[in-house]
């Protein structure tokens, strides 16, 4: 049996597959560090181009069952390159050149060794791309495991730093955990219906023997579970504090966006293609999860004292409202679907804004590692007026209040497909989170304004950085201006 | 008409541009003037015939891949409050000139008033829900800021209360007003008023209204989601406050008749009843807290929270002698507390204190011209009779004796009976303060400078005094204009 492979349509991951390999073997000759971030953000750009011209052209799909094997039934590709998938590749992928961009003062800053760094980095971007664009339960899998495990090792670069050790330990513990209930829930589904590929579970599961029916929803919940963790929701959300604290900061931001972005992308494909049948199961769940996982977010956020556990914890509320559209269950399920990516791709651009002042304002000591307070960020509006301006507007944006105008459209966008759907008690519960949201990124606001708490000192954020700030406040001032740029592209591809 | 405010507001973000406080006052006085010129010129390019009909419309798409449209465009409805939020804006700056807040930043004063005023604008000229709930959200960050900066006391945790409970509303909106566009599939609030409420279900309408409700009732406020009120009139600078009283109210109340009503009239008339218990409990509520305070601004505050009880009451009888009456009271109620606002605030920058003990009694004799103005609106906002307060409470009054037909009549009698108690105490309340500060013998210290008044206060209060004389005696020509769209948006009535 031979498959065709269609080369263009991987040919993003497969850029940066090559280019992962080139890395780790020129960091063994030795090539400087400056190069060698480079390369990983021009491998990046190359992948971006390669899905801006794919993004041209029509839907492609390779690793399809040969003809001889399908047995009348669908063409049940593995691999699919449609717009959905191009989008997230495309947010994937700007994000993460705006992480790179943020990581090569880390790099030279926390001695990382460099050229695993960014092997690593690629790896794991290599996995959230296989991820958006998968199609069957196996690929899924293996994509999402591509993604995580790079990840522990990005987490405990940090070798001398026994908290960024036991911070990996606790992703490893937790990943690994939800690999093996995800795994178990796909051997249940599989069993069910006799399909990995997902249009072919998706008319199984419909016709369902009633006998089966306890099973197979078992395989969706626990399969739901293992996205769950991904994304940080609760009761799976456990890891995120720790481990964004212990990680060096980039790594942070790469979790919180591009990590979780894949992770919603490879939910929506589960639930919209694979499960729409169990809509009654999974719908009220979700459901329940978005409430509890956007309340505790952030209620713990009011309560955190330094900058990354308050940004790790926000992170897991806005997990919250992405989910909360999916709650429709199958009624209006393709505007639940645009709502949440429209959502994650609005969230990537304030997010890694945040993420990049944050790194940009940071106390720089010698090897110890500090977390910088919120007390610490007093008076930046008058040490670096410009990141402390940026700043403010991200987290107004993050909050969704004018002049973020675009934080106010992503969840007008979420609250309509949630009210749409008939969830409307989801939406009231949104509706006092986000209240409690504003509290804390507002008073966070407040600060970089108002006197400076302790000795002043020097902030040198860096070009990189300073590019990825501008860049950010760029996309965020367009985007409230124009949010028809994203909800258009979001609109088509459902 | 907002993009005049809206480009004043960004050139003063750049640096460089007018250098020196002075020139930035009169910059924020010009760029306000112009929008009021603006405003009365749609004003005379109105068709008074028509004021029904909207006009002077923008429709332009913004966002269509959710039903977005940018559509602005005024009816009788919106035309006198946007007049009076251009006119108190201009007022403000032009009290500001002379009178600048305490903080100093007044290059930051002036552009955050400019984008208070784009919002307040904004809100009263959208017809597509959404733009409306974001112009509604555009206010809050700047009115924050201005409580937080420039406010005295316990500044910063007033202007948090008052942006947390004012958001709360807000969320709680958003989920409603996107209940009814999801359900009847349009955003545009000319054509859901149009529509009737057809198409919705009546549980959808229940929800909806009560959603919306409760977030216009934490903007309007209506007792007991007002306790932000208080603090935050007390807190903020004397520009603040005007236009918090003035015209941020107004939004709440506004967006009842305009989003609420006419979107989900089945849930208005289930919820009517308890709209109107709220407004006569708020009614007697402020009018006993008036009583028992001792500053001055706070006092105002309260005064506040009762005459937004007699709007309310008017909206609850959903008759259109009812919404008319709440469309009246909010004209008058901006006119007389604004200039009451202004005038604690003048008391205050004199007097150092707005404190009733500390002030003391004889201001008519140290400070005649002062003490005679706050008389008179002080007398205007208990609603004597030939001042604008008065036309607003007496229609309430009226239309909670002939609710609409779908309502209990006996319940809304004894909303009318109470509420007409409420107004015997508002006169107490005032009369007190009056017997207290103006009358009597002089016990307090007296400043220099408490007798004249600037040049610039009676520009900003004049047209106040005139107005309210002018809707006090001639009541029919703001009620010409909003009697045929309040007919309108009820259906015909």
């Amino acid at each position: 049996m031979i498959q065709g492979i269609d080369y263009a349509a991987v040919a993003p991951p497969l850029i940066l597959a090559v280019a992962a390999l080139g890395l780790l073997l020129a960091d063994a000759f030795d090539v400087p560090r400056r190069v060698l971030g480079l390369l990983s953000a021009g491998s990046l750009a190359a992948a971006l181009v390669a899905v801006a011209v794919l993004a041209a052209g029509d839907r492609r799909a390779t690793f399809c069952l040969p003809g001889g094997l399908r047995g009348g039934g669908p063409a049940s590709c593995s691999y699919v390159s449609d717009r959905f998938t191009l989008v997230f590749q495309g947010i994937v992928l700007v994000a993460a050149i705006v992480v790179v961009l943020l990581s090569l003062r880390e790099i030279s800053d926390a001695e990382i060794p460099a050229g695993e760094y960014h092997f690593l980095l690629l790896a794991a971007i290599i996995g959230a791309l296989t991820l958006v664009a998968a199609r069957d339960l196996v690929l899924l899998l293996v994509a999402l495991e591509t993604l995580s495990l790079p990840v522990f090792a990005l987490v405990a670069l940090r070798r001398y730093d026994g908290a960024a050790t036991e911070a990996a330990l606790k992703l490893f513990l937790f990943s690994v955990i939800s690999a093996a209930v995800m795994l178990f829930g796909i051997s249940l589904v599989y069993g069910a219906t006799g399909a990995m590929h997902l249009d072919r579970i998706a008319p199984a599961l419909r016709n369902l023997p009633s006998d089966l029916d306890p099973v197979a929803a078992v395989g969706v919940v626990l399969v739901l579970a293992g996205f769950a963790f991904k994304v940080a929701a609760v009761p799976f959300h456990f890891w995120a504090p720790d481990v964004y604290q212990g990680a060096p900061l980039p790594v942070a931001a790469f979790l919180s966006v591009v990590s979780k972005a894949a992770g919603f992308a490879g939910l929506v494909i589960v639930l919209a293609l694979g499960f729409p049948a169990y809509a009654h199961v999974w719908g009220p769940l979700v459901g329940v999860l978005a409430a509890l996982t956007m309340t505790l977010g952030n209620l713990m956020a009011l309560r955190q004292a330094t900058a990354i556990r308050l940004l790790a914890w926000s992170s897991v509320a806005q997990s919250g409202y992405m989910l909360a559209p999916l709650a429709v269950g199958e009624k209006r399920l393709p505007e639940a679907v645009a709502a949440t990516t429209a959502y994650v791709a609005l969230y990537a651009v304030m997010n890694l804004g945040a993420f990049a002042v944050v790194i940009g304002a940071r106390r720089r000591t010698a090897a110890t590692p500090y977390y910088d307070t919120l007390a610490d960020f007093g008076g930046l509006a008058r040490r670096s007026p410009l990141m402390a301006a940026a700043l403010a507007f991200f987290l107004i944006c993050l909050a969704g209040l004018p002049p973020g105008v675009m934080g106010l459209f992503a969840k007008v966008v979420v609250f309509r497909a949630t009210v749409a759907g008939g969830v409307t008690w989801l939406a009231v519960v949104m509706a006092v989170n986000t209240v409690i949201g504003l509290y804390y990124y507002l008073a966070w606001a407040v600060r970089l304004f108002a006197a400076p708490a302790g000795p002043a000192y020097e902030t040198s954020p860096g070009l990189p950085v300073r590019a990825a700030v501008a860049a950010a406040f760029a996309g965020c001032a367009v985007l409230s201006v124009a949010p028809q740029l994203i909800l258009q592209t979001v609109a088509s591809v459902t | 008409m907002m993009a005049l405010p809206l480009a004043g507001a960004l050139a003063l973000l750049v640096p460089s541009f007018l250098p020196g406080e002075d020139a930035v006052r009169r910059f924020g006085v010009g760029v306000s003037g112009a929008t009021l010129l603006v405003a009365l010129s749609a004003l005379t390019a109105f068709d008074f015939g028509a004021p029904s009909r909207m006009q002077l419309q923008v429709d332009r798409a913004w966002a269509p891949s959710i039903g977005l449209r940018f559509h602005l465009g005024v009816d009788g409805i919106s035309l006198p409050l946007v007049v009076l939020t251009a006119l108190l804006t201009f007022l403000c700056f032009l009290y500001t000139v002379k009178h600048p807040p305490q903080g100093g930043r007044i290059r930051l004063f002036v552009a955050l008033l400019l984008v208070l005023e784009v919002g307040l604008l904004g809100t009263f000229v959208a017809l597509d829900m959404v733009l409306f709930f974001v112009f509604f959200e555009v206010v809050l960050i700047p009115m924050y800021a201005v409580i937080a900066i420039w406010g005295s006391g316990e500044r910063r945790a007033a202007a948090t209360k008052f942006i947390l409970y004012t958001l709360l509303g807000s969320g709680l909106l958003l989920a409603g007003m996107l209940l009814v566009a999801v359900n009847a599939g349009t955003l545009d609030m000319t054509e859901l008023a149009r529509r009737h409420g057809a198409g919705l279900s009546h549980g959808v309408q229940l929800t909806a209204f009560a959603l919306m409700g409760l977030g216009f009732a934490v903007k309007a406020p209506m007792w007991p989601l007002h306790t932000w009120l208080p603090d935050a009139h007390t807190a903020a600078p004397t520009a603040g406050s005007v236009l918090l009283a003035g015209v941020l109210l107004k939004m709440g109340t506004y967006g009842l008749i305009r989003v609420a009503l006419p979107a989900a009239p089945d849930g208005a008339a289930f919820w009517a009843p308890w709209l109107g218990l709220f407004a006569v409990v708020g009614i007697v509520y402020g009018a006993l807290a008036c009583l028992a305070q001792r500053d001055l601004k706070r006092m105002i505050a309260y005064s506040s929270v009762g005459h937004m009880g007699f709007v309310l009451l008017g909206i609850a009888t959903l008759t259109p002698v009812g919404v008319n009456a709440a469309l009246f009271g909010n004209i008058a109620h901006g006119l007389i507390t604004g200039l009451l606002f202004f005038l604690a605030g003048a008391v205050k920058d004199r007097y150092g204190t707005g404190d009733l003990r500390e002030l003391g009694g004889g201001m008519l004799t140290t400070a005649p011209r002062l003490a005679s103005l706050l008389t008179f609106a002080s007398i205007a906002s208990l609603g004597l009779p030939g001042l604008a307060g008065f036309w607003g409470e007496m229609l309430a009054l009226l239309g909670a004796y002939r609710p609409h037909a779908d309502l209990p009549r006996e319940t809304f009698v004894t909303f009318m009976a109470v509420a007409a108690l409420g107004a015997v105490l508002t006169a107490a309340y005032f009369l007190r303060l009056l017997a207290k500060i103006t009358h009597g013998p002089v016990t307090g210290p007296v400043p220099a400078g408490a007798r004249t008044i600037t040049a610039y206060e009676y520009a900003a209060w004049t047209p106040l005094i005139a107005l309210t004389l002018l809707v006090g005696l001639w009541p029919k020509a703001l009620l010409d204009v909003t009697t045929a769209p309040v007919r309108a948006l009820l259906g015909g009535g």
